[in-house]
């Protein structure tokens, strides 16, 4: 049997780095092929390679045993190539068949294109509807209308980045169903992900990149999650050690906090009523879009909130701007690194400054003073083990995994009462997301209250407390997080939203 | 004050011819905008386009040839900008105010030798019998080519807009370039031929003011219709219809307010002179109201990084 892809000697680099150094790769027709591996193993440049957006420096492709170079995506497309991205590819204003059009070679005229939308997101149990706005549609469903995109096509080949870090377990499980219905039918899977327990029950291989380097391969079913971990960084993983410290009194509670959408595609928060104590670490799951931004954004005091919903020790706190929250212990550290927890052209200095001048007397009678600004960023560097040359350079020239630590490292060490985190692993390599971990239950243990905002579930259960969710702007019940079940969660999180099984 | 001199009939008749520079430069303006490009430079086309038409008007004798020597000429400034934004990368709010002011000194220098030259004049279609129904016939069908192909283009770009491939492709390229560019389109080309368009657009509404509103060349005749247009793109949502409305009003207002400083309507003339400019924002706001905003990527740099 010729393979369906293969890869053999393929190299590129970058100015600096070599992103892909001599990697080989076969795919056989309808198997589903797993590609891991850390942050900057060069998974999505092999993949950008593939899909025709990057050309190899090096190397050769082979499509069906005949030679494959596409010159761009389209020629990706017309061979038999699908790929679904990670940071969706879609547009807000356009409606789901517009979307969809775009993707395609030889589009039909709208109304057959709607019919057919219907037709093949019926078959494989992915509902949408044509012609709704993209920008109105929840996280799972626009990964559907990237799904549907690629399907429309009947591709030989389809490509996953990290397709299951926006969908609730119940999506999850559907969405594993469409894929193993479509490796029986012969579509092969290159499927890229970080939890290795989903690839080990979709998975029939993986190939293991470490620094642009193929570093093994090995037949998921027959591995354990640990051994796989171990192969991508190279060394053993240490999990985050919790100490079940006491609890104290209550630092921060909410009371029917309600909190009108800021943009046209936001989500309102809706009476939300939950209180943190010293010591505790509160997970707060649920799917993107549900309303952790502007809870984020309603705890920082970037929203205005009404009076008597937020108290910070019993003091009413809604109406304070973020300087005066972060004066009185409530610090935060938002989702999105550059532009929002960092500004991205000034330097780690000024950055460290920005949040920091208040807490750490960084500033005083309106005067800066940058000496103990700079040694506050480097205190930050060292502590939390932040790769760049030096305090001077700028947030934008830093890994998103770098920075992430500056930004956690930021407000941990201003010793906060009560801090807020808003996905802080998110693109985050595993042994930096195990250390970011350590740090957050290092600090509840010693007396502060933490909010954990995540979409990684295991995340959350590693370090949670008590575990709530968010769905459509509200808060669930708030339940301990020790022997939840994956069921349970997905309930609170609002379940399958809608998704149903492949019905072929 | 007599207000018996004004003849509503002439007064709509008016209005179309005086609606047509600003309707084509912001016409071209909205494709540029749809396709996420800020090209404030809209004001130095219409100028050379101005001067660019008449000088060809007057040398060849046709106006016809004019308008697409204004086209030309409004299209060629517009590389300038596609060198600087699309290749050079420069910041697209500054690009195109330098575009404008290249444009004014460019134009004056151009039209040294054109000052007091009288243009040749272009007729007015000939309709038929549809131009002689009664009152509809003068004020719908008594006018020059221009004014109606005017009104064809904004039926073609929204036609074009809404039901091509092509229309598809230029709105996602405005909405979200990194994603378009992920599915294989030419950001850049997409954009260059809209600047172009705009740039044609422009040009054809400067000469639409130096070949028939007035007709002759002064240095600076746009007088600022060129920002009055981007105004209008902004305020009409990016539809091409509430675009035609808007002109349609603004350049009725214009010609009312000059058919009443005409009657000596005791209203000091300064308040009747910025009467169009308040009623066209005001209406155009209250329509704005709904969920329609700008095109997503309108106005960022796009560097392919991949």
């Amino acid at each position: 049997m010729t393979a369906l892809l293969d890869l053999s000697g393929v190299t590129k680099a970058y100015p600096g780095v070599v992103a892909n150094d001599n990697v080989s790769l076969t795919i056989q027709p309808g198997e589903v092929h797993a590609l891991l591996g850390e942050n900057g193993a060069g998974k999505s440049t092999l993949v950008k390679m593939i899909y025709g957006l990057v050309k190899p420096d090096a190397g050769q492709m082979s499509l069906n045993g005949a030679g494959y170079a596409p010159a761009d995506p389209r020629a990706a497309r017309a061979a038999g190539i699908g790929m679904v991205f990670q940071h969706f590819s879609l547009f807000d204003a356009l409606t789901v068949a517009e979307n969809i059009a775009l993707g395609m070679e030889n589009a039909p005229p709208m109304r057959q294109l709607a019919a057919q939308i219907k037709a093949v997101s019926e078959t494989y149990g992915l509902p949408l509807a044509p012609h709704r706005l993209v920008g109105d549609l929840s996280a799972g469903e626009r990964q559907r209308v990237e799904i549907i995109r690629c399907l429309l096509q009947e591709p030989k080949l389809l490509i996953m980045d990290e397709p299951t870090s926006v969908l609730t377990p119940q999506e999850v499980e559907i969405l594993f169903k469409t894929l193993r219905k479509l490796s029986a039918e012969g579509t092969a899977i290159l499927y890229i992900s970080h939890k290795l327990e989903e690839i080990r029950s979709l998975c029939d291989a993986a190939t293991i990149l470490r620094l642009g380097k193929v570093v093994g391969h090995c037949i998921p079913r027959d591995t354990s999650a640990a051994e796989m971990a171990e192969m991508m960084v190279g060394s053993a993983l240490k999990p985050p050690q919790k100490a079940a410290g006491p609890v104290g009194d209550v630092l921060l509670e909410l009371r029917g906090l309600s909190l009108p959408p800021a943009s046209a595609f936001g989500m309102p928060l809706r009476d939300i009523s939950v209180s943190v104590r010293a010591g505790e670490v509160l997970g707060i799951g649920g799917v993107a879009g549900n309303g952790q931004d502007e809870l984020l954004s309603a705890l920082s005091g970037e929203a205005q909130v009404p009076a008597a919903t937020v108290f910070l020790k019993g003091a009413d706190v809604g109406r304070l701007g973020p300087n005066a929250r972060r004066v009185a212990g409530l610090l935060t550290a938002p989702e999105e690194r550059l532009g929002h927890a960092a500004a991205p052209d000034m330097s780690l200095t000024e950055n460290a400054m920005l949040t920091g001048a208040a807490r750490q007397g960084l500033e005083r009678n309106g005067l800066l003073n940058w000496g103990a600004a700079r040694s506050f960023a480097n205190q930050i560097i060292a502590d939390f083990d932040v790769r760049t040359p030096g305090p001077g350079n700028a947030a934008r020239s830093l890994s998103g995994g770098n920075l992430q630590k500056f930004v956690i490292g930021r407000e941990i060490l201003q010793r906060p009462e009560v801090l807020v985190v808003n996905q802080p692993t998110w693109g985050v390599d595993a042994s930096a997301a195990a250390a970011i971990r350590q740090a957050l239950l290092d600090l509840a243990e010693h007396g502060a209250a933490v909010i954990v905002i995540s979409q990684d579930l295991d995340e959350l259960m590693e370090i949670s407390d008590n575990f709530a969710a968010l769905n459509e702007g509200r808060l669930s019940a708030v339940r301990p997080a020790a022997g939840l079940t994956v069921a349970e969660i997905g309930q609170m999180m609002g379940g399958a939203h809608g998704m149903e099984v492949a019905h072929v | 004050m007599d207000l018996s001199v004004i003849n509503p009939i002439l007064l709509l008749a008016a209005l179309m011819s005086a609606a047509t520079p600003i309707l084509l430069a912001a016409t071209g303006e909205l494709v540029v905008e749809r396709a996420g490009v800020l090209n404030l430079g809209v004001e130095g086309m219409m100028i050379v386009g101005a001067i660019a038409g008449f000088i060809v008007a007057v040398n060849t004798g046709s106006p016809a040839l004019g308008f697409i020597g204004a086209a030309a000429g409004g299209a060629v400034l517009s590389l300038l900008f596609v060198f600087l934004t699309q290749v050079a990368l420069a910041n697209q709010v500054a690009s195109g105010l330098g575009l404008t002011l290249f444009g004014l000194g460019l134009s004056a220098l151009m039209g040294q030798s054109y000052v007091g030259v009288k243009p040749p004049r272009m007729a007015d279609l000939d309709l038929g019998p549809l131009s002689d129904i009664p009152v509809l016939g003068r004020i719908l069908f008594s006018h020059d080519a221009m004014v109606y192909i005017g009104l064809l283009i904004v039926l073609g770009v929204w036609a074009g807009l809404k039901f091509t491939r092509a229309g598809l492709v230029l709105r996602a390229v405005g909405e979200n370039h990194d994603a378009a560019h992920a599915l294989g389109y030419k950001v850049k080309r997409i954009r260059t031929l809209a600047i172009l368009f705009g740039g044609a657009c422009a040009g054809m509404g400067g000469a639409y003011i130096s070949l028939i509103r007035v007709p002759q060349w002064t240095e600076g005749m746009t007088a600022g219709v060129g920002w009055i247009a981007l105004a209008l793109v902004v305020f009409a949502s990016w539809k091409p219809w509430r675009v035609l409305l808007g002109a349609y009003l603004f350049g009725g207002i214009t010609q009312l307010q000059l058919n009443l400083q005409g009657a000596g309507v005791a209203i000091p003339v300064e308040y009747l002179a910025m009467s169009p400019y308040i009623v066209t924002i005001i209406v155009l706001v209250i329509l704005s109201a709904d969920k329609s905003r700008a095109p997503g990527s309108l106005g960022r740099i796009f560097h392919a990084s991949h």
